[in-house]
């Protein structure tokens, strides 16, 4: 009977991790809501859980501005402009972190695509940024050197 | 600690910049105390919202690898001088700070 119980609960969960990763749960429907799984998965697993896929399309249009050796890792500025137009998001990902996704930034019909802002990057590693426009994803990376890891004491 | 938020907006050939800084420790809950040796609880900004003349044009969501007192630009089409910048965060503990400003 535990062992019932427990497949139950298993079930109960994994539809809901189905369904997050069907993309039924879009960031836009859920803008209230915080995407918790997302921002505590590790490695890929972080992009699946906000977007549902980890497929991307590399692009040239995407700039990312960041220092190419940060010797703070604590406070690492990074920009981010893109041409591409109708952009529904734009999220940063530092893949060296514990959890790799450090900001998303849901932009509104009017917004530019252009974000800037500081994140922590624990050690040498890539920062990515995916824009989502038109339904699609786009890609795109640059190494950045630490000297001082950002996330320890 | 909601001592409030820093904006500026300005508006140049029909695009408006905003920057903003906030005030906010952003702790991560990986770093440790270094008297007592515990663990700081988490506390960072979760969400920002920003809006212009009160239509949404931007929401960040943010994790605890945002730097501590954390700064943000954007940028949007249309904007005039003396619309209204809203600028509001919520934290995972509840709290929030709104700052309204003006486009200069």
């Amino acid at each position: 009977m535990q062992r019932r119980t427990f497949l139950k609960g298993g079930l109960a969960t994994g539809a809901v991790a189905v369904a997050v990763g069907a993309g039924l749960l879009t960031p836009q429907t859920v803008l209230a809501a915080w995407p918790k799984a997302a921002f505590e998965a590790k490695g890929d697993a972080a992009m699946k859980a906000l977007f549902g896929t980890t497929a991307t399309t590399a692009s040239g249009d995407i700039k990312i501005k960041a220092p190419d050796i940060a010797e703070n890792g604590a406070v690492v500025p990074v920009s981010v402009t893109t041409s591409i137009g109708s952009i529904e998001s734009i999220s940063l990902f530092a893949s060296s972190n514990p959890s790799p996704l450090a900001a998303s930034f849901n932009l509104g019909a009017t917004a530019e695509g252009f974000v800037s802002t500081r994140i922590k990057v624990r050690k040498t590693g890539k920062v990515n940024a995916i824009v989502k426009a038109g339904g699609k994803m786009y890609s795109a990376s640059k190494d950045v050197k630490v000297t001082i890891g950002g996330c320890g004491g | 600690m909601a001592k409030g938020i820093r904006i500026r907006a300005k508006t140049k050939g029909g695009v408006t910049t905003v920057k903003a800084l906030m005030s906010h420790p952003m702790h991560t809950g990986l770093r440790k105390n270094k008297k007592t040796g515990k663990k700081i609880p988490a506390h960072f900004i979760q969400e920002v919202n920003c809006e212009h003349n009160g239509n949404a044009v931007m929401t960040a969501l943010w994790g605890p690898a945002v730097s501590k007192n954390p700064y943000l630009s954007f940028k949007f089409k249309g904007g005039a001088k003396g619309d209204s910048i809203k600028v509001s965060w919520v934290d995972n503990k509840g709290q929030s700070a709104t700052q309204e400003s003006k486009i200069r």
